[in-house]
């Protein structure tokens, strides 16, 4: 294998980690708050069906972006309601999402099948792109890949650092003690809960703008699902969700890299190959109960309402 | 004193007038009024369910009261969240404690703080270190609170509280999980908190601790506010009647029995921690004869949630050779084959665990007593019922039905429910885990005298309990957890308090911690 | 001035009217959407509800739509009903659907009597085998049960697609991906003639009772509903929470197998690419639907089979695109799950607000 094949499967599992990541940065916010959201994949195909269309219809991709972060945000509140105010299981509701997500992107989408977009071009940043093999790797995509390099920094300092970051993970801890010193829980599971809609709605806008970037009814694949078992694989770290994203995106690609080395394996075998990676890689880590357990936001899933404090 | 300081100061620190909380179901406050001067001591009491939790939580912010009025400083206020609470300088010790496990001693403080008392602050770390030292509370504010003990934990709770200068201290139950000599230490911080003028609002049901710290205390009883009183010029006794009204009966001293021969057995258990904050069990010995009450004293996570677990077999891990039922080995058996040998167990979770909230009590008999209820694996639902209704009528469960859900029951109630269950199956052995918390004295009562018949029929008991006068009451024997060692087993007749607080606080680990038994003897 | 009060005791009123109040929603939410696309409601209202049963055809049509989703649904009632959270109905309906073509290949020329049950039993095994892939996983490993379990989905979609695409096409078939048709010897016997009833429709409402049987009689059903209702107390009785999740995993995947084999072998009569439009996702709406009772499932997965005919007709006849059916399925969960919200609190008016 030579070195141009490597630098491009390392650029392409970037790029097809990033939609990965933008979820999984969003889900992880959201479960640190103890919140299990598994409307992911209806959010995301929403997401992108609905930056499309505003990407379409308006001949701005920004537009798209926005357009479909407000709309995975605004799923997910629709999430919030029933989990945080009605008492709704976290399990049936996000698979509810995720079952209504899906048949209504498909019912939205369905006059904008075989349309195509100008999505965002890369943009070869100075300097940074010259560097050799690195360069082009890292530095010479699209903007949006360079604002998911952002916003991982930036929510691992928010998460670690900053008061905020103490607030999320002390309702995800303990809701009632954190009820009980004055802290917001619902407010604060709200606002989680809405950030990580909009992240995955983001992440929709990226598969119809620039992936594809074209419209196709379930074209997530199941993205939304690799991501929530990424969360698990980087044990609530953003720093591991980072690589987890880019080692799930080279197994997307890897039946690319095995046909362009003259491999001989049917393509629809190895399209299995990211969802094999995902079940091998959740029992290697979740194989260790006890740390998960150290790891995990122990109120995760728990269903929790002040109302009913005595 | 308390004279004096009301003389000094005329105006009360807090002033709470007709405060009346309604819940679906329940009145907890019922035109509650209660006053507080600078520096006093006041004494909350009651039983379970009397309302005081829910009083104290409407100060400090948490729960909103439907009417009535709460005067600080003599101005009327609104205490609309714990925020606010803190920002007049009230500060609360939680009986179930709200710090978390995963942050250090300092973030856990932090976040009771806001900017601006964060920024008047500056080092925080360095000022705990400071308060620590001012108060003798030996908190160390980079350790994180799994890491501590329970008696630690209470102390960062109320560090939380200083460093906000504090002017109303309120403690729920502060003393329940402590060792007696912790209860001295807590008791000189508060006294002197209570010389610098901080008034303590003091929640208690231990009656001795009032009348030695406490200036005034206010009894309630269904909510309402029964009667007040100097608990100096009190008796315990006397203070336990206006607790309970005149018509309860009271437990009697009951006398104690020698067991005959060895039921059960458990022999150098040793096993690590199944959860990350659990504790370990190191080499733990002890016997188990019939016809008789054994006692176990401890602080809460000592160990005892972990012994019972492999004791019941509930933690299925293999300890074969350790654990011996009638010089059977059991060790390798499950729970449900540990049952059929003739092991019952009352756990500490009545909701939960010992029944299913949302199933009757028919359906929560069959939980553990299957046995003639099931024919070719076919539930006999209408035996079942008529066994459920006998329990009721026998134990006196107060309920709709066989029918009524487990969660509609009062915790005595359920509690007699699961009592009766178990000791309805013949236990040789009978595994007791705090039969008696939040249980009303009547019910504490019934439960008491269950568990001494059973004993008189020649089962065994293992009885564990937070409470050392229960164990004193009722146990035959007794020793104490620490950290996950047993202390040596005596003779209650032969056993202090004094003693038994000592163990609890674990003074045998170090020089006996090779054989324990051995070292009694 | 509305209030929500907590009830003292769940209302078993709306424990029944809960889903039948979420129909009525979802119905209509269905006629404001219709309106906003100058499509008239009633009119597909009636396209998609009551066209699907105005005569025999549509009617055996509709029975043919239900079977999977009530087989599937059965199965999912008693995992949910352990808090087992079995995802991977479609998957094991479309293993069943591959081992059982597999063997019904076999017998592309016999006229055996054992032809039939032999290829039922490879379907009901298949469905079982990728149930338990993932039930070990959890028990050995503790790896998530939802996420495995919709990988394997995936996973059984891909290996059917290469199938059809490799060993199982059929040699004669011009290319196209899909296996040859069956003999007599492996296709249910159809139950009504000039319809598409066959056996296999017999067979899930059979499901349904045992379901129903295993679940409120026995007590296996007893420690399933004590395991998922509350762990620790099922912990505590001392069953063992192994065996009855593999229990109810093997028994639902060996349902969804059922469910998948009967597919090939019933209405499809080959293996094609597409045996499922989803009857494994919708199954999860109708177990929901149907209080995770199985006889409940029954009524719920005729429910659901309506709305899929209606899809089909809506789109045939007014040109309402065909996923109009999955987001109403996801709108009726929805409302469901917030119309249980009224089984432990009611609104009260404040003139009635008393003690």
């Amino acid at each position: 294998m030579d070195a141009d094949l490597i630098v491009l499967v390392l650029f392409a599992a970037i790029k097809t980690g990033t939609p990965l990541l933008l979820i999984a940065l969003g889900e992880v916010i959201c479960e640190k708050s103890g919140i299990l959201n598994l409307g992911q994949e209806g959010m995301m195909l929403m997401g992108a069906v609905v930056g499309f269309i505003a990407a379409y219809s308006t001949g701005n991709a920004g537009f798209g972006v926005l357009a479909a972060m407000l709309m995975g945000s605004f799923m997910s509140l629709i999430f919030g309601v029933l989990v945080l105010h009605l008492g709704a299981n976290q399990v049936a509701t996000g698979l509810a999402l995720t079952i209504f997500g899906t048949g209504l992107s498909a019912f939205i989408g369905s006059d904008f099948v075989g349309h195509t977009v100008q999505g965002f071009q890369p943009i070869a940043i100075p300097l940074l792109s010259k560097i050799p093999y690195l360069g082009e790797i890292l530095f010479n995509h699209d903007i949006l890949v360079y604002l998911s390099f952002v916003l991982a920094v930036i929510i691992a300092y928010v998460a670690n650092k900053t008061r905020i970051g103490l607030v999320l993970k002390a309702v995800g801890e303990n809701p009632h003690a954190a009820n009980a010193i004055g802290i917001k829980v619902l407010r604060v599971r709200y606002l989680a809960i809405m950030f990580g809609g909009a992240m995955t709605g983001l992440a929709g806008s990226y598969m119809s703008l620039v992936y594809t970037p074209m419209w196709a009814e379930n074209m997530t694949a199941g993205r939304g699902w690799i991501a929530l078992a990424l969360v698990v694989f980087a044990s609530w770290r953003v720093g591991r969700i980072m690589l987890g994203a880019y080692l799930f995106g080279f197994a997307s690609i890897m039946h690319l890299v095995l046909q362009g080395l003259g491999v001989d394996i049917s393509s629809n075998l190895l399209a299995m190959m990211p969802y094999v990676a995902t079940v091998i890689v959740m029992v290697i880590i979740s194989a260790d109960q006890f740390k998960e357990k150290l790891l995990a936001p122990r109120s995760l899933g728990k269903p929790f309402d002040p109302r009913h404090m005595a | 004193m308390a004279e004096t300081l009301k003389k000094r100061h005329l105006i009360p620190r807090i002033e709470l007038a007709n405060i009346t909380k309604q819940y679906p179901g329940c009145l907890a406050n019922d035109n509650v009024s209660l006053t507080l001067m600078p520096g006093e001591i006041h004494a909350l009491l009651g039983e379970n369910g009397a309302g005081k939790s829910t009083l104290v939580k409407t100060i400090y912010g948490v729960v909103a009261p439907d009417s009535g009025d709460i005067i600080w400083d003599g101005k009327a206020v609104e205490i609309k969240s714990p925020s606010i609470a803190r920002d007049l300088g009230i500060g609360m010790v939680f009986q179930h404690f709200s710090l978390f496990e995963t942050l250090t001693v300092s973030q856990n403080i932090e976040l009771c703080l806001s900017k601006k008392q964060l920024i008047a602050i500056g080092d925080l770390a360095k000022k705990i270190t400071e308060l620590s030292k001012e108060y003798g509370l030996d908190v160390n504010p980079n350790r994180y609170v799994h890491s501590l003990s329970i008696g630690e934990r209470q102390r960062v709770e109320i560090m939380r509280c200083l460093v906000q200068s504090v002017k109303l201290l309120i403690l729920d139950e502060p003393t329940s999980v402590l060792t007696p000599q912790e209860v001295s230490g807590l008791f000189e911080v508060l006294r002197t908190l209570a010389k610098e003028g901080c008034s303590i609002l003091f929640i208690s049901h231990k009656l001795h601790e009032v009348t030695e710290i406490c200036q005034q205390a206010t009894i309630l009883r269904g909510g309402k506010v029964v009667d007040t009183c100097e608990p100096s010029k009190e008796t315990p006794a006397s203070i336990a009647k206006m607790m309970v009204g005149d018509l309860a009966e009271q437990d009697a001293g009951y006398s104690k029995k020698v067991g005959t021969h060895t039921v059960f057995e458990a022999k150098s258990l040793t096993l690590p921690a199944k959860h990350p904050f659990g504790t370990s069990l190191k080499n733990i010995n002890f016997d188990l004869k019939a016809g008789e009450i054994l006692g176990i004293a401890g602080v809460a996570g000592n160990g005892q949630d972990e012994l019972m677990a492999i004791i019941s077999g509930e933690d299925d891990r293999n300890v074969n050779n350790t654990l011996t039922f009638l010089s059977q080995s059991i060790g390798n058996l499950s729970a449900g084959g540990r049952r059929k040998l003739g092991m019952a167990y009352v756990p500490e979770e009545r909701l939960g665990r010992g029944a299913v909230p949302d199933m009757s009590l028919t359906e929560n008999t069959l939980l553990t007593h299957s046995e003639g209820f099931v024919k070719n694996g076919l539930v006999q639902w209408q035996s079942l019922k008529n066994y459920a209704n006998t329990l009721i009528s026998h134990y006196k469960i107060k309920c709709h039905g066989e029918f009524s859900e487990a969660k509609s029951l009062s915790g005595g109630n359920l509690q007699k429910f699961i009592m009766g269950r178990e000791i309805g199956q013949n236990p040789k052995v009978l595994i007791c885990a705090h039969p008696t918390w939040g249980v009303d004295v009547g019910a504490a009562l019934a439960i008491h005298q269950a568990l001494l018949e059973l004993r008189d029929q020649g089962a065994a008991i293992l009885l564990v309990s937070e409470d050392i006068d229960e164990l004193f009451l009722l146990a035959d024997r007794m020793g104490a957890v620490c950290d996950g060692y047993l202390s040596p087993v005596i003779k209650t007749e032969d056993a202090t308090i004094d003693q038994i607080g000592q163990w609890m606080a674990g003074t045998f680990i170090d020089t006996s911690s090779q054989h324990p038994e051995e070292a009694i003897a | 001035m509305i209030r929500i009060q907590a009830r003292t005791e769940p209302s078993s009123i709306m424990k029944v009217a809960s889903p039948l109040i979420a129909i009525v929603l979802t119905l209509i939410f269905g006629c404001i959407l219709f309106s906003a696309l100058n499509k008239n409601p009633f009119e597909a209202l009636h396209v998609l509800l009551i066209a699907p049963l105005s005569d025999m055809y549509n009617i055996g049509e509709m029975l043919v739509k239900m079977s999977p989703l009530l087989f599937c649904a059965v199965g999912l009632s008693l995992c949910y009903r352990a808090n087992m959270w079995n995802i991977g109905a479609e998957g094991q309906l479309l293993a069943g659907a591959l081992g059982g073509s597999a063997v019904a290949l076999l017998f592309i020329d016999s006229t055996s009597v054992f032809a039939l049950p032999l290829t039922l039993i490879a379907g009901i095994i298949s469905g079982m085998l990728w149930s338990a892939v993932p039930t070990y996983l959890k028990l050995r490993f503790n790896s998530n049960l939802i996420l495995t379990t919709i990988m394997f989905n995936y996973i059984a979609l891909y290996l059917l697609i290469w199938a059809v695409n490799g060993p199982l096409r059929d040699p004669d078939g011009y290319g196209f991906p899909e296996s040859a048709m069956f003999s007599d010897s492996t296709t249910l016997p159809i139950l009504l003639e000039g319809s598409r009833i066959h056996l296999g429709i017999l067979f899930a409402v059979i499901s349904a009772f045992v379901g129903w049987f295993i679940l409120s009689k026995t007590h296996l059903g007893f420690q399933i509903r004590v395991f998922g209702a509350d762990e620790p107390a099922a912990k505590y009785a001392g069953f063992s929470g192994k065996k009855l999740s593999w229990f109810v995993m093997l028994f639902s995947g060996a349902l969804a197998g059922f469910a998948g084999v009967c597919e090939v072998t019933g209405p499809i009569g080959q293996l094609v690419p597409n045996v499922s439009p989803g009857y494994g996702y919708s199954a999860i709406i109708v177990a929901y639907l149907g209080r995770l009772h199985p006889l409940g499932a029954i009524v719920a997965a005729i429910f659901l089979a309506v709305l899929y005919m209606g899809g089909d007709l809506a789109q045939i006849q007014m040109g309402i695109p065909v996923a109009v059916v999955g987001m109403f399925q996801g709108v009726l969960l929805f409302f469901l799950l917030a119309c249980d919200f009224f089984i432990r609190n009611r609104l009260t008016f404040n003139n009635q607000v008393t003690n």
